[in-house]
């Protein structure tokens, strides 16, 4: 496991990845990535705002971009968390038909990917770590989303978060539907739910591309290895967070709590590191990402 | 209410236009004026007739911007692997193969340093033919590579990017190029050297939502399609069939994502001279702001009197705009 000279929170880690060999039997069998897909995008689901409102009570929730609008697809805030005050930046999808058409579905335009920009750097200012929740289908892909630089504002978010030089962690909660996630995903740590989904693409597009049919969506959650121990074995999340008995959907303060315990962990593990060491770790982690043939392999 | 289905990283748009078919008779695909492939040659692929730009592979690409005799490769062995062992319709390997043979390149893009117009740089030139010129492990570790090399040689970047987004077929490690590319132009920038992009038709998907749009410079060829999620995805989403032109590069041009849409024709010569100037800049070091009370003024005369003088004044005006600050930090 990827990890920084610092706190030790081995005992933690060895009941995880023990509790993660057993999972690996489960997950082998068919149909079990569907599954995951189905649970991670499960309404019921604990949502961004959930874990914020379990977890931190004093919560200031920051608004806008300063330069267009405000995207309810992206929260933001500060709230004191083991002692100092931290920065939050969530996707939310909703709970009800309702919520979702507001927050659109949790799917970011630009100005939300700015307004995560502005927060995260408003966090370095202030010296305050910054904790993302990642879920989302995707960028919105709309006409006016497109027109509005949607590439640009998460390229641009991607290296707002390259450069921080304070701590930070994220956590897919529930989707990380590919580059709309991984904007809010480049930290010094990620960390995934057991249940939650992390791909390049969604199974159903996938499946429409490379099978020409949106209705092999289960083949390609498969195929594509999305799920949080897939995630794990390729090198790409640094822990698998459990869920409660049943999902994180039947128990939200629970899994709240788990998630938080692990965020403050590995906060206290970043923070024992002094930020130039940080900067060059986070590069590392990042730069070590993909998969070659060995040196002098012809296909 | 089921959610809308998304694509974002992805290569599913088939090209939207061909390489000129290599037919009795070529047409231009657009005017359909009759082109012969000696015109089409000496027009640097473009249509004499009505400026239409067709796609170039990366070896020609390479051959119209780089001097001749100057090309170095850079990460020419590395080869991709099949980390998710992916099979759809076909093995992912045979893909690879498939795709090799037929372009006669290792992988989607091609690195090097070179010279252009003289001046020396790193020059990334990606190819569409490559399996959409998807970015896969491969193509994020030569980027990180040819980014290395100009860091060695204090050289600028240029890239030239046709690519339909990620590598599905990577999954998640080819999700995960996005940010490598990112970081490694982020240490690009902290030896201050130029990055100038040049997009071509067409760079979409995790090539235009990383390191294409972290350019400090950004052109595009004529008519290129520059979106983050394809057309087809997008009409899905809002149910409306898009205007003509939208997400073309002139469009992007107009809706200032880009800086300069650029013939072919003119493109060496262009970024020639935009290094030049981006290079050109005098370094010039400011003096960090320090406190008044360490600001001396040097010399004698008028000048430094009035210097002082000023001071004074806005000293006074300080103490009278920040007087709870100052007794803050001189408690007398
Ligand atoms: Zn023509």
């Amino acid at each position: 496991m990827p990890s920084l000279p610092g706190v030790g929170y081995s005992e933690e880690i060895n009941k995880i990845e023990i509790q993660l060999e057993s999972l690996k039997g489960r997950k082998d069998s068919a149909g079990a990535a569907w599954k995951t897909v189905q649970l991670a995008r499960r309404q019921d689901r604990p949502l961004a705002l959930d874990y914020i409102k379990h977890t931190f009570p004093d919560f200031a929730e920051l608004h806008g971009d300063r330069l267009r609008g405000d995207d309810p697809a992206i929260v933001g805030g500060m709230a004191t968390f083991d002692g100092r005050t931290i920065m939050i930046v969530g996707q939310q999808k909703g709970h009800d038909l309702k919520e979702r058409q507001f927050r659109n579905f949790g799917m970011p335009r630009p100005e939300g990917y700015r307004k995560a920009q502005r927060l995260a750097l408003l966090a370095q200012k202030f010296q305050m770590p910054v904790v993302t929740l990642v879920d989302t289908p995707g960028a919105f892909p709309g006409a006016e989303a497109e027109e509005g630089g949607q590439a640009g504002a998460i390229s641009r978010t991607l290296r707002v978060f390259a450069r921080l030089s304070v701590p930070t962690v994220a956590v897919v909660i529930g989707e990380g539907g590919s580059g709309g996630a991984l904007a809010l995903a480049l930290c010094d740590r990620v960390y995934m739910l057991e249940n939650a989904i992390y791909s390049v693409s969604t199974p159903e597009a996938c499946s429409a591309i490379l099978w020409r049919d949106a209705g092999q969506a289960s083949q390609a959650a498969e195929a594509l290895r999305l799920t949080a121990v897939d995630l794990y074995r390729l090198g790409v999340i640094d822990l698998v967070i459990p869920e409660p008995r049943m999902g994180a959907h039947k128990h939200h303060r629970a899994t709240a709590k788990v998630v938080a315990r692990q965020v403050e962990a590995g906060l206290r593990e970043i923070e024992a590191v002094s930020p130039e060491e940080r900067l060059r770790a986070r590069r590392r982690k990042f730069l070590a990402m993909g998969m070659l043939a060995p040196a002098d392999t012809k296909l | 209410m089921n959610q809308p289905v998304t694509v974002q990283i992805t290569s599913k748009e088939p090209p939207v236009s061909e390489a000129m078919p290599e037919s009795l008779e070529p047409r231009c695909s657009e005017c359909h004026a009759s082109l012969t492939r000696e015109q089409l040659k000496a027009a640097l692929e473009v249509c004499p007739h009505c400026g239409h730009h067709f796609p170039l592979n990366a070896v020609e690409r390479v051959a119209q911007l780089a001097d001749p005799g100057t090309w170095r490769e850079v990460g020419g062995d590395l080869q991709p692997s099949d980390p998710l062992d992916f099979y759809d319709s076909r093995a992912y390997v045979d893909r690879l193969a498939e795709a090799q043979l037929e372009t006669g390149l290792s992988e989607a893009m091609l690195a090097g340093v070179c010279r252009l117009g003289g001046r020396r740089v790193a020059l990334g030139v990606m190819d569409f033919r490559f399996l959409g010129g998807s970015m896969g492990s491969v193509v994020g570790e030569r980027f990180s590579q040819l980014v290395a090399a100009a860091i060695d040689e204090a050289v600028p970047l240029v890239v030239v990017t046709a690519s339909g987004g990620a590598r599905m077929q990577e999954g998640i490690l080819s999700l995960m190029q996005m940010a490598k590319t990112v970081v490694a132009l982020d240490m690009l920038a902290d030896h201050s050297l130029p990055f100038i992009s040049v997009l071509t038709h067409p760079t979409t998907g995790g090539v235009l939502a990383s390191f294409a749009t972290l350019a400090d410079v950004m052109l595009a060829e004529p008519g290129a399609l520059l979106l983050f999620a394809g057309p087809r995805v997008i009409e899905q989403t809002t149910r409306e069939k898009l205007p003509p032109g939208f997400g073309r590069s002139e469009s992007s041009l107009v809706h200032g994502q880009i800086d300069l849409v650029v013939q072919r024709r003119d493109l060496k010569r262009q970024i020639a001279q935009l290094l030049a100037l981006l290079e050109g800049g005098v370094r010039c070091d400011i003096e960090p702001i320090r406190p008044d009370s360490e600001v001396v003024p040097r010399g004698s005369g008028s000048l430094a009197q009035a210097v002082a003088r000023a001071k004074k004044l806005a000293l006074t005006s300080r103490g009278w705009l920040f007087g709870r600050d100052q007794q803050d930090r001189d408690p007398t």
